[in-house]
């Protein structure tokens, strides 16, 4: 050990409870099979400032790590408790987010009343574990591998506690590397140009590196670069830059190229000239056009900045968008995750002039079963890490932003399990005007100074942006890997909330995906051109090469363009709130991207072919029609099994365990959280939140998304999951919007598809041609919805290559797409919830059931898919809404739950969930004699929502819904479920019983809720 | 100033470093009819803004630090050893004279586990030092849920003064109350500074899960130093301040007994009337004299 290192070990003192450590040996038992005996687990530092004596560092220890009731320290010593004969030691690797030890600094600041250098790691934090059982290496390196970390961002050591204490501190960076080496591409071959961009994970295909080869190869351009001092052949910054801008990820190449379509069916063709022109873009346009020809002008910023903007009241917008962060949560799930929150708060946070309050996150997960126990392939992670890991990021991401997780879905199919679909939305409220500018609008000026805001610069991250854009294979670089810092970026975001406010900001934008070079060359559009110094960007560490630096995606950051004038002001500011602010370069309108290094120019690209230069795409789709056939079943179910079997089955049971560790009420405004009532258990349809506290205005959220359904029909499937985010935020008792001119009541949906490679190679990928075409299908539901309910789109998001390949297997996921759903709500005390409140309140099914069992939870019971898939019917689910509307103009609604997976069973049996003693008494006689008994129970039909009515409203009810309501019964006060079919009594259970075939289902097994029976005792 | 009116009592909300229930806070006290200012801690640190300009001094929910190096120590160490001026003070100096004058101290959640760590809860020994702590939940997890609360008849804290019970919701991974020694238990409940407990909805006080749900000693939920000035709780009374924000509000509009206002800016009404009362009587005693 160095002089200047010193360890602190704190350690429980005898008799104190060690969750940690009894976590890990239940865990290692569990999931591992292992038997570790007891494991007590210890925090370790290692400090390492200079001229830090032990003295002092026992001194820190005591007064600032120490918990005088809990803990013992030592100093450098690590000695094992007796008895215990094997350890682990959890360390970081180099240049891994430390937030821990950064904590330590600042205690080490204050304690010592020195100016110390908190921005570079000095204390690095570990966890030491002490196990009972001799276990071989192999064992404990299981444990620490699967339980305790992930070999991408963690170093481990393990042993016998005989051999002595290995001890791990990373050291990173290595000698300054400032060079930049220039590649030529001139008369390379198609195979080396394919080869080279494979090499540098660049991701461009042969078009485009042709492209970039010919542009620099224009003699008329060689000579101005090295008039310029540039080489005349492109730098290796320059081709990084140009792979970042035209990834699939940045440019959305696939979403823009003209595809040539076929229908097998039909045997028409068409070629379709880009589906984000067609169909996205298309469809906003009709609805920004039918919502102002009515008076309604609330749609502000659309498909343009980090994220779309509509309208509240004439003081403030409303902010949001929903992203996916699949492949980092593939590999590391829990980075990925909280990485993929913290970086989609930053686009609300940045748009326009920045400075918008986040109001809530919501999120949408897709797994592999966590009970998988197939074989996995190299680099894969088990679904059951994948779900704990990304589950934990969206805790700490959440919860330590102070910002509220208000609602989400988390769907199985095995079809996830090699990469999980992370989605994560961040809504925000912004006022119109920020210091008498127009809020939502990003303008700089030629002289505008370029900041850079927040963490500082590492190699985590490097090539995010082109490695999201492949497939994942076993060889995913590691610095692909980021740990977000929840703190960092709070203290950015307060920062920001600040000087927007005072007027020091001109525009902002995060820096996401790419980096300085993504944020940059993007905002350099605006006034026409940059000119950036990278050698003043703060790094974590030295030894980043020139394009490192550029292209690092190192999180917590924010670019700022700065007024000169206003620069002094937010420096002192930025100062004061311990946020680093560091000038980095100004803007111009020289029409190009200048990136200098050391005075030295190092990039020189024309924002004209960085922006535009990259080739179009023609893609090939072909639509076949799936055969599918409806199954035979027994002729005889017993319904009350079926009932619970479906309430304890994956995709239905509840979520408890998750949901309560994420905070969804922090900041005091959630008004319909995930699980309500008396006994906070009855699932909620969409979530209501008020926007401050001095109006009852609010939003309602929520989400549609049903993959399992495009198996069958990929149109219905996301016309499907439309109408589920439509209906979910009718139910809580949201009206339409543009009904009524001018009525003001924004609306407004992000989509995101995340499909498999659907790109056509006969060789890797045969069936692309089938997988566009249901992209395409999923498309053109897309914009028959929007048009129909007239709601527009405001932001959105593409992902293409969700596919896990290695050992030769490739495991994709089904195309999926996923709506999130915002809208007004005028008054949040007039929402409804979705559980039956009071005995003797009247029961009705509103909508019409269909035997569409086809793609059916029910059907999921004996693995069958069917083929009867749910359909929208556009015009009728409107006309029902618009009634749903009136009836709640009168308070007329006591609750509401829409059906969805599992049919009207499930949903009856939900909305008894909410109070102990409850139940319901159904006739489902009055419902279409043809349908089968299976089809009234256990259908999905859309459009559909369960609801219950004072006995004294139901003839005002009536007169309104008509035809439209069908009388199935009433609350009870007995507590059983009973529904009646003409003679025959098809169910008949105990509410409780139900709650505990649903609470005690596998998802709260997984994550290890304690079981219901004790939540009474 | 017209002569009847008595100044809106003024209440400081820390915020900065993780600190995120700020916003409620404020908004709890100005329902309340109260004065609140929010303000970073480097502006106190600093000097800029005097926390004696204030009536009560209030240390919001949030992760500060992100909870790192354990739930509030990295604010309790900055309170206790950053200097705030060439004179050595540290800001708990500060707050020493500010409770001396008779002035009142809230920490809620993150805010609890400072004055905690602080040492100015329970402060038995009274020279503000630890004396127990708040650590994590039994249940090994953070977790989000409303809990029924009564209220200690032998507590006197202005905070609580007319309260018999309490619905609100937790939100947080490390509220176990560990007190050390029985020694220590008893001084406490000898006290009353044990003011809050974990309850069922029979409310007799519990220590099942999730009825208590950390698993804390004497299913305590917050504490008072033994003047009753400063108050700590695990659980968020802020974030009660609308009727509508209890998971079980539906039935109370089914029943036509929603009320606007939540039950937890009962605590805040509670303060800023009895710094109301107090001043009346100050000045009243000032006439008369």
């Amino acid at each position: 050990m160095e002089t200047n290192q010193h360890s602190i070990l704190l350690t429980l003192q005898p008799g104190r409870h060690d969750g940690d450590g009894q976590r890990v040996a239940a865990d290692a038992a569990r999931h591992l099979g292992l038997t570790t005996g007891q494991v007590r687990s210890a925090a370790l530092y290692a400090v390492r400032y200079p001229g830090l004596s032990a003295a002092q560092v026992a001194d820190f220890a005591a007064a600032c790590l120490q918990d005088p009731v809990l803990h013992t320290v030592a100093i450098n010593e690590l000695a094992a408790p007796t008895g215990f004969q094997s350890y682990i030691l959890v360390a970081k690797g180099p240049g891994v987010t430390d937030d821990e030890g950064t904590s330590a600094q600042n205690a080490l600041g204050d304690f010592l009343n020195e100016p110390i250098d908190t921005r570079t790691q000095h204390i690095f934090s570990k966890r030491l574990y002490w196990v009972e059982q001799a276990l071989p290496a192999a064992d404990l390196r299981r444990i620490a591998e699967e339980l305790l970390g992930n070999k991408l961002i963690n170093r481990f050591e393990v042993g016998a506690v005989a051999d002595g204490l290995r001890d791990y501190t990373p050291r990173p960076g290595g000698g300054a590397d400032a060079r930049t080496e220039t590649i030529v591409l001139s008369g390379l071959s198609d195979e080396q140009l394919l080869q080279l961009s494979k090499d540098n994970v660049y991701a461009l295909n042969l078009p485009e590196m042709q492209a970039i080869r010919d542009h620099f190869d224009q003699a008329s351009l060689r000579e101005e670069r090295v008039g310029l001092g540039l080489p005349a052949d492109p730098t290796d910054c320059e081709l990084e830059i140009l792979a970042q801008t035209w990834s699939e990820h940045c440019k959305h190449k696939e979403f823009s190229a003209v595809i040539k379509y076929k229908n097998l069916e039909t045997g028409a063709e068409e070629e379709i000239d880009g589906l984000f022109k067609t169909f996205i873009k298309g469809a906003t346009s009709e609805v920004d056009r039918q919502l102002r020809a009515n008076g309604n002008d609330w749609l502000i910023k659309v498909f343009s900045d980090n994220a779309g903007a509509v309208r509240i009241n004439p003081e403030s917008l409303f902010v949001w968008k929903v992203e996916t962060h699949n492949s980092p949560s593939a590999i590391d799930p829990y980075g990925g995750a909280i990485t993929g929150i913290l970086g989609n708060n930053r686009d609300p946070l940045a748009t326009g002039i920045g400075g918008a309050r986040l109001l809530f996150n919501t999120n949408v997960l897709c797994f592999g079963n966590p009970d998988y126990d197939g074989p996995l392939l190299t680099g894969q992670l088990h679904p059951r890490r994948i779900f704990e890991g990304v589950r934990k990021g969206i805790e700490d991401g959440g919860n330590k932003s102070g910002v509220p997780t208000v609602n989400g879905a988390i769907i199985f199919d095995d079809r996830y399990r090699g990469k999980p679909l992370v989605y994560c939305g961040t809504g925000a409220v912004m006022p119109m005007q920020l210091a008498g500018k127009d809020s939502w609008e990003k303008v700089i000026l030629p002289g505008d100074r370029i900041i850079m805001a927040g963490g500082r610069v590492g190699k985590d991250g490097i090539h995010g942006a082109t490695f999201s854009s492949i497939e994942l294979d076993e060889a995913a670089p590691a610095t692909a890997v980021q740990i977000g810092s929840p703190i960092t970026q709070k203290l950015a975001m307060d920062f920001l909330i600040l000087a927007t406010r005072r007027g020091l900001i001109r525009c902002s934008t995060d820096n996401g995906a790419g980096g300085l070079s993504s944020s940059i060359g993007e905002l350099a559009l605006i006034p026409g051109g940059a000119v950036v110094e990278l050698e003043k960007v703060p790094l974590k560490y030295p030894g980043l090469k020139p394009w490192e630096i550029f292209l690092s995606e190192s999180q917590e950051r924010f670019t700022l363009a700065v007024e000169p004038a206003k620069l002094d002001e937010l420096l002192a500011l930025g100062r004061e709130m311990e946020v680093e602010l560091t000038d980095i370069g100004f803007f111009n309108a020289e029409g190009s991207l200048d990136v200098l290094f050391d005075g030295k120019p190092i990039a020189g690209l024309s924002l004209e072919f960085l922006h535009e230069g990259v080739p179009r795409k023609t893609l090939l789709a072909e639509y076949v029609k799936p055969t599918a056939q409806e199954p035979a079943l027994p002729p005889v179910l017993d319904y009350n099994d079926v009932l619970l079997k479906l309430l304890g089955s994956l995709n239905i049971c509840s979520r408890e365990s998750v949901i309560r560790q994420y905070d969804h009420e922090v900041k005091g405004r959630t008004i319909v959280k995930p699980l309500m009532g008396a006994t906070g258990q009855a699932p909620q349809d969409a979530a209501v939140v008020r926007f401050n506290f001095e109006s009852w205005e609010g939003v309602a959220v929520s989400n549609g998304i049903l993959p399992r359904m495009g198996d069958l029909d990929a149109y219905q499937m996301s016309a499907g999951s439309f109408d589920e985010a439509v209906r979910q935020i009718i139910s809580v008792g949201g009206k339409l919007p543009n009904l009524t001119p001018g009525d003001n009541i924004f609306w407004s949906v992000n989509d995101n598809f995340c499909v498999p490679d659907s790109v056509y190679d006969p060789a890797i990928n045969p069936d692309g041609k089938q997988k566009l075409a249901k992209l395409v299908q999923m498309c053109q539901a897309l914009r028959d919805a929007c048009a129909a309910y007239c709601i527009p789109l405001t932001s959105g998001k593409d992902s293409m290559k969700n596919d896990f390949k290695a050992d030769g297997v490739k495991i994709s996921v089904p195309p999926t797409v996923l709506y999130s759903m915002t809208a007004k709500v005028a008054d949040v005390r007039q929402v409804v919830t979705s559980d039956f409140k009071q005995a003797d309140d009247v029961i009705y099914l509103l909508g019409e059931t269909y035997d569409e069992l086809g793609g059916s939870e029910f059907y999921q019971l004996y693995n069958e898919l069917g083929a009867n898939v749910p359909k929208v019917d556009f015009a009728k689910a409107k006309a029902l809404y618009t009634l749903v509307g009136e009836a709640n103009d009168q308070q007329l609604i006591q609750s509401s739950h829409d059906l969805s997976d599992g049919g009207l069973a499930v949903t009856l049996a939900e909305c008894t969930f909410g109070r102990d003693g409850l139940g319901a008494e159904l006739d489902l006689s009055g419902l279409p004699a043809e349908l089968s008994v299976n089809a009234l129970l256990f259908s999905e039909s859309h459009s559909r929502f369960v609801v219950s009515v004072a006995p004294e409203d139901v003839p005002a009810f009536e007169s309104i819904l008509k035809d439209r309501a069908t009388r199935l019964g009433r609350v009870t006060a007995d507590g059983q479920l009973r529904v009646r079919h003409q003679a025959t009594e098809l169910l008949s259970l105990n509410t409780t019983d139900l709650r505990a075939a649903w609470t005690n289902g596998p998802v709260n097994q997984t994550i290890g809720l304690e079981p219901a029976t004790a939540l009474h005792a | 100033m017209a002569e009847h009116e008595q100044a809106a009592p003024k209440a400081l909300i820390l915020t900065g470093f993780g600190i995120n229930c700020e916003e409620e806070m404020a908004a709890a006290y100005r329902l309340a009819g109260g004065v609140p200012t929010i303000v970073h801690l480097n502006e106190v640190l600093h000097g800029r803004v005097s926390i004696h300009d204030f009536d009560i001094l209030n240390f919001p929910g949030g992760f500060s630090f992100g909870d790192d190096l354990g739930s509030g120590v990295v604010l309790a160490n900055k309170l206790r050893y950053r200097q705030t001026g060439t004179d050595g003070r540290t800001l708990l100096s500060d707050i020493r004279e500010f409770v001396a004058a008779g002035k009142f101290v809230l920490g809620i959640c993150n805010g609890f586990q400072v004055l905690v760590k602080l040492g100015l809860l329970p402060n038995l020994g009274g020279n503000f030092e630890p004396e127990v702590t708040l650590t994590h939940n039994a249940s090994g997890r953070y977790e989000d849920r409303w809990v029924r609360l009564v209220v200690n008849p032998v507590a006197n804290t202005p905070f609580l003064s007319g309260l018999t019970t309490l619905e609100v919701p937790v939100r947080h991974g490390e509220g176990r109350l560990v007190v050390p020694d029985a020694a220590t238990r008893e001084r406490i409940v000898a006290q009353g500074l044990n003011c809050l407990t974990y309850a069922g909805y029979d409310d007799l006080e519990t220590g099942t899960y999730p009825l208590n749900p950390n698993g804390a000693d004497l299913n305590c939920a917050g504490l008072t130093d033994p003047t009753g000035h400063i108050f700590g709780l695990m659980p968020h009374p802020e974030a009660y301040l609308a009727g509508c924000n209890h998971p079980d509000w539906g039935l109370k509009k089914r029943r036509g007994e929603l009320k606007d206002e939540g039950e937890g800016l009962a605590i805040f009404k509670n303060i800023v009337t009895h710094l109301q009362h107090r001043a009346q009587e100050a000045s009243a005693s000032v006439t008369h004299a």
